[in-house]
């Protein structure tokens, strides 16, 4: 009972951050690299890795040591390993697919600034233990690449008329280059915003109608 | 959910501060330290492998290829003693390649630059042909150019399709896609404006700074 109670505890903070607190969609947090490298889907992926790596191994470190670092220097210590991590991604990135690091350019180095990260340690990280921030940091870091994938996918499609460089609609699609522009960032992502809201709202509605419609039953009246 | 406790001095000592940052520090240093070591030769192995790769791409029919070192305004073969004494002396000597066919017939140079693009330095290569005084192959080296953009200058084909026999005489013009009437004329790209007229300065600039030497290194070699 015990077991199953912890379980779905792990559970809960491991899915929470890939849908119901999104970080970008509903935390609306980290949107530096959301708009910037989505252009296409194969850059959204990779970004997404590079910040989920960052996430968790910081998080592992942080829940790790937090009985340790003082409270006065923890921003300070939370930002030198955050910045660690991201320097060997970097690197990491650079040996093995150089031309994924290529197409990402500076943006692996702006991971260190990413409001994400440093918002995890400091809200859950440095407040529990090691299984949970695991749970937590892997949560939100699909979460991010979730959305960073969703924005990817519509602005490579629309912006360039093909997705993961196979082209979709043949030679005579004029791309939409302003999909690929900054503008296209922030319009696919306010249209995301205003489906997802909406999403919500209508499976809010459809629960209260329900909960209209359900007759009670007729033991439960005396 | 309960988020746990964790018991810490009230206000701990100066030295407790510094030490928690010290090692901070000491850890970040041990760890960027180790991945740098240990990816530096893998880095360095793909930089000259592309650079390798990239020699034989831009002169189409080369075969094998001589290193020259540019040493007072004169084009030298390079010789081990020779390449180590001239790089203590001004730091990196600037290279270029003479490529050969199968007989050993010079077939052109291919020649590395750089120059200012939209975002950053773009690093490219470019064969040329001396007696006819054409380029004959372009690649990119290296580019932060915008994904989905600038990026084109590397992936569109018609504009890689300017450098198969483009004449350097009386000078490299951009013009715009589709106008193209004259053998020195290269087609820019839409949405790539930028970046593309960069590539043309990248080879103006290159050709300017190297055909005096490369025609006095072909004079004395024929």
């Amino acid at each position: 009972m015990e077991e199953s109670k912890e379980a779905s505890r792990y559970y809960e903070e491991f899915v929470k951050g890939i849908w119901k607190e999104n970080p970008v969609f509903i935390a609306v947090l980290g949107l530096c690299p959301a708009l910037a490298v989505t252009n296409t889907a194969i850059n959204s992926l990779a970004m997404a890795t590079a910040t989920l790596f960052v996430l968790v191994s910081s998080s592992i470190l942080v829940s790790t040591f937090r009985r340790i670092i003082p409270k006065e220097v923890r921003i300070t210590t939370f930002v030198i390993i955050i910045a660690t991590f991201v320097t060997v991604a970097d690197f990491t990135l650079q040996a093995f697919v150089p031309k994924i690091h290529k197409d990402l350019g500076a943006f692996i180095a702006l991971i260190v600034v990413n409001c994400l990260i440093l918002g995890r340690q400091e809200a859950f990280s440095s407040k529990n233990g090691v299984r949970l921030a695991i749970a937590d940091a892997a949560g939100m870091g699909l979460g991010f690449g979730f959305a960073l994938f969703c924005l990817g996918v519509i602005r490579e499609i629309l912006g360039n008329g093909s997705l993961f460089d196979i082209p979709l609609f043949g030679p005579n699609y004029e791309p939409w280059v302003i999909m690929i522009l900054p503008p296209g960032g922030f319009l696919t992502l306010g249209f995301l915003l205003l489906f997802f809201n909406w999403l919500k709202a209508y499976r809010l509605q459809k629960k209260e109608k329900q909960e209209k419609v359900t007759p009670l039953h007729p033991l439960s009246i005396q | 959910m309960e988020l746990e406790a964790i018991p810490q001095e009230s206000h701990p000592s100066s030295f407790r501060l510094i030490a928690t940052l010290g090692i901070a520090g000491l850890f970040s240093g041990l760890v960027l330290v180790g991945v740098y070591l240990s990816t530096l030769p893998i880095i360095e192995a793909n930089k000259a492998k592309a650079l390798k790769e990239a020699v034989f791409h831009v002169v189409p029919g080369c075969q094998s290829f001589q290193t020259l070192l540019f040493v007072n305004g004169k084009l030298l073969l390079e010789k081990a003693e020779n390449s180590e004494n001239k790089e203590k002396q001004s730091g990196e000597v600037e290279k270029i390649f003479a490529c050969y066919d199968q007989e050993k017939v010079l077939q052109g140079f291919a020649i590395p630059g750089s120059e200012p693009g939209f975002q950053d330095l773009i690093q490219g290569i470019f064969g040329y042909q001396a007696e006819k005084k054409i380029i004959i192959g372009f690649e990119v080296l290296e580019s932060r150019e915008t994904p989905g953009l600038g990026d084109k200058i590397i992936k569109d084909k018609n504009f890689i399709a300017n450098f198969t026999a483009l004449s350097v005489v009386p000078e490299l013009v951009p013009v715009k896609p589709g106008s193209k009437q004259k053998k020195n004329q290269v087609e820019t790209i839409t949405g790539a404006t930028i970046s593309s007229k960069a590539v043309v300065r990248l080879l103006q600039n290159s050709i300017n700074r190297w055909r005096p030497a490369i025609e006095e290194w072909a004079k004395a070699a024929n």
